[in-house]
């Protein structure tokens, strides 16, 4: 089965009085009758309408949403799956929100880069996407800052890996809870840096908030040895990093050096890193397929299954949206982003583990 | 003289090579169609659902006042429509997965269901699998007389099919529940081979789809038109009902036994390659030449043998493909069963007459297609 919204929680005599309604409807459901009037009515899966895409820069934009119902929150730094119709068919992705929670106008926004052949950030940045219903997902992330604000800040954020970090940005500032943030933000291009007038602002407006932007096209990329130098006080920051993979490797390894593990949150939004996470691999039995296929160490399931010519599900791809889930009969697999081995008995997710030995899985 | 194979059939003076040539021509125009599905198809498909449940609550709302003449014969053909329109063109064709590459979760062969006294699950099992791979195979396809009528000559006779023409009314009537009955896949039961918890299953569902059928239709809606409107709009329900279970006999009784139509027996398909299994789907389906609003309100099984060649493409794209189809009929000398409703349902009332008494033997068959002169080509009703 495909994908689904987020289902919106309805008080209990709401769904009393639905329940007697489908009593008329069935086999449909109210739903599909309010639906009828707008599509923003669902109830079963949560949509949103598209109100407005500006750009930030030459390649990326940022589009409001306005949810069907009122915004149940979420915390800054959280990311958010979307499903848009493209070509007819529904595309699912996550994207870091930009903005807090706590918006008057109940909208939120992401901020999207344009990337080649990207089906869903290319439709964005065309005509056609503003005013288009879209399907939301879950919140999701723990990339967010803790209850209570730390004294002292560092966020360290490289293209658009600023968007979850702007959340926050916003967050503290719409509740007065600045505290004292160093922020490197690193772009290719002067110009390409997304939200780089209002950071402008901050800085200029609030002298709490000390930005310092490094053009990588000129002066090079930052190494976490240069933190000494631009923020000699790293150590006693809680740090908060997004960007590029290679980017927070380096900066986990620096911080490990530095006995501060705990200081530093990261988030990345690539492709979950095949790096040296591997399993036994092993012979992979498809029950439902009565397919089997071999698979090695490195390969997750659902691509094995795959280059066999079954056609599994899957969503997102990258261990987030549980939508390639088959239950583990036999055998253990490892999962390749954390190494973390599950047994038999238990749904797991074909897209990000491999087979430790041979297994079969219901699907 | 009647023998085992009665009629020879177009595929023996093919090579296997000329077989799986035809094979491939079909596999081009499928995939042509599926690299080219897009938000037209998606709109398509999103306006029909839309017209149906506008037409239902527009149905449901005149028979409010069913207890008044002209709003019971306006109310009930509006709901009879919106009927035929949920089941023939939506949920037939939505159960068949023609929608699933949109990726909504709502149009999909795994969630969806339908206004009809059969389960989903139970639907895809004798319909999609059973009969769409087996068709026209005597013995393996059920559908093939759905197990209580004799519609080929080939089938034994026993006395039992001279109560046959009385049945075969009763079964227009109440088509749905006669579905219902044959997913449960009687012959089994009756040999015993059935799994008993599977047809408890099976029973629980369609207890609980007549269940909600009975409340809806018969209850609910009878209820809310007051104490003098409930008989009027139960009746109106009824009748509805009716007029969507004759019409879907109607249509699906002419995709496989009007006489141009041939059946096949287990030898003859065993090993049956790709090529030669498109081939017995054009042989052993027939289309019904109409306007594009008879296409959309038989769920474009007027295009059954594009149906059986490709069960789960979109509907709305049969049409479309249908002259290339029958190109390729033209061309390798293949017979392309077709023609106006009247004609393929009158041959298969015949048939059902025929053979409810012993002996009869296989119609004869048209030949290869020819495309028809400009006289012969029937006028759309209506052109959308």
């Amino acid at each position: 089965m495909p994908e689904q919204g987020a289902r919106v929680h309805m008080p209990r005599l709401a769904r009393y009085v639905v329940r007697g309604l489908e009593y008329f409807t069935w086999p449909l459901e109210l739903d599909d009758y309010l639906e009828l009037i707008s599509p923003l009515w669902s109830t079963t899966e949560l949509r949103g309408r598209i109100e407005r895409i500006h750009p930030e820069t030459d390649d990326t934009v940022t589009v409001d949403i306005t949810p069907g119902f009122r915004w149940r929150g979420h915390r800054a730094g959280q990311y958010l799956r979307i499903g848009f119709d493209i070509a007819g068919k529904r595309q699912w992705r996550a994207y870091s929100l930009s903005s807090d929670a706590a918006r008057p106008d109940g909208q939120i926004t992401i901020t999207v880069k344009r990337t080649a052949d990207g089906v869903v950030s290319n439709w964005l940045h065309g005509p056609q996407a503003t005013g288009a219903i879209v399907t939301l997902g879950e919140v999701e992330g723990e990339f967010t800052l803790p209850e209570s604000t730390p004294p002292r800040l560092l966020f360290l954020t490289a293209g658009s890996g600023i968007t979850p970090v702007m959340a926050m940005l916003r967050g503290l500032r719409r509740a007065g809870e600045l505290p004292d943030t160093v922020h490197l933000h690193s772009a290719r291009t002067p110009t390409g840096a997304i939200f780089a007038a209002e950071l402008q602002a901050l800085a200029e407006r609030d002298p709490r908030y000390h930005l310092e932007l490094q053009v990588t096209g000129e002066q090079g990329r930052l190494s976490p040895a240069d933190l000494d130098d631009r923020c000699p006080d790293w150590r006693e920051r809680e740090c908060y990093a997004c960007g590029p993979g290679p980017m927070l490797d380096a900066l986990s390894d620096h911080y490990r050096a530095a006995g501060l593990v705990d200081r530093l949150h990261v988030e990345s939004f690539e492709h979950f890193v095949l790096g040296d996470r591997t399993g036994r691999g092993g012979q992979i039995r498809f029950i439902r397929a009565g397919t089997e296929v071999e698979c090695d160490g490195v390969t997750p399931i659902l691509l094995a299954g795959e280059a066999a010519g079954l056609d599994l599900p899957y969503g997102c791809r990258m261990g987030i949206c549980h939508t390639c889930t088959g239950r583990l009969v036999e055998g253990s697999v490892r999962d390749l982003r954390t190494g973390e081995l599950t047994h038999a008995g238990t749904e797991i997710r074909t897209c990000v583990n491999c087979p430790d030995g041979p297994v079969a899985l219901e699907l | 003289m009647p023998s085992e194979s009665m009629i020879e059939s177009p595929l023996a003076r093919l090579s296997p090579e000329e077989i799986e040539a035809i094979g491939a021509e079909f596999d081009a125009i499928h995939d042509e169609v599926f690299a080219s599905l897009g938000d037209k198809d998606a709109t398509y498909i999103r306006t029909v659902i839309a017209l149906h449940r506008q037409l239902a609550l527009l149905s449901r709302a005149i028979l409010l006042g069913s207890r008044y003449r002209p709003a019971w014969l306006l109310g009930t053909s509006v709901l009879g429509i919106a009927k035929i329109l949920e089941n023939m063109e939506i949920g037939h064709n939505v159960l068949h997965g023609q929608w699933d590459w949109m990726a909504d979760p709502k149009i999909n062969s795994a969630t969806w269901d339908w206004d009809t006294a059969s389960p989903a699950e139970a639907w895809k099992h004798s319909h999609n699998y059973v009969h769409h791979t087996f068709t026209n195979i005597r013995g393996k396809d059920k559908d093939l007389g759905y197990e209580i009528m004799r519609i080929d000559p080939h089938q034994p006779w026993h006395p039992v099919y001279l109560l046959q023409p009385v049945y075969n009314l009763l079964l227009a009537a109440f088509f749905e529940w006669g579905v219902a009955v044959h997913d449960l896949d009687v012959e089994a039961i009756r040999a015993g081979t059935k799994d008993m918890d599977e047809l408890r299953r099976q029973v629980r569902a369609i207890g609980h789809k007549a269940w909600r059928q009975v409340i809806k239709d018969y209850v609910a809606f009878p209820a809310l038109s007051g104490p003098r409107g409930f008989k009027t709009t139960l009746t109106a329900n009824f009748t509805a009902n009716l007029i969507r279970n004759v019409w879907s006999y109607a249509i699906i009784f002419c995709g496989h036994f009007p006489d141009q139509t041939y059946t096949f027996s287990e030898e003859e398909t065993a090993e049956e390659t790709r090529g030669a299994f498109y081939l017995r789907q054009l042989l052993g389906a027939a289309n019904i030449e109409g306007s594009p609003i008879f296409h959309v309100l038989s769920g474009n099984l007027g295009y059954q043998v594009e149906h059986h060649l490709f069960p789960d493409m979109p509907s709305s794209r049969y049409g479309q493909i249908a002259p290339k189809v029958k190109e390729i009929c033209e061309r390798h000398r293949l017979p392309y069963n077709t023609g106006r409703f009247s004609h393929q349902l009158g041959t298969v009332q015949r048939t059902i007459l025929r053979l409810a008494f012993p002996g009869g033997r296989p119609a004869p068959k048209p030949g290869p297609y020819v495309p028809p002169s400009d006289d012969r080509v029937t006028a759309p009703l209506i052109a959308v």
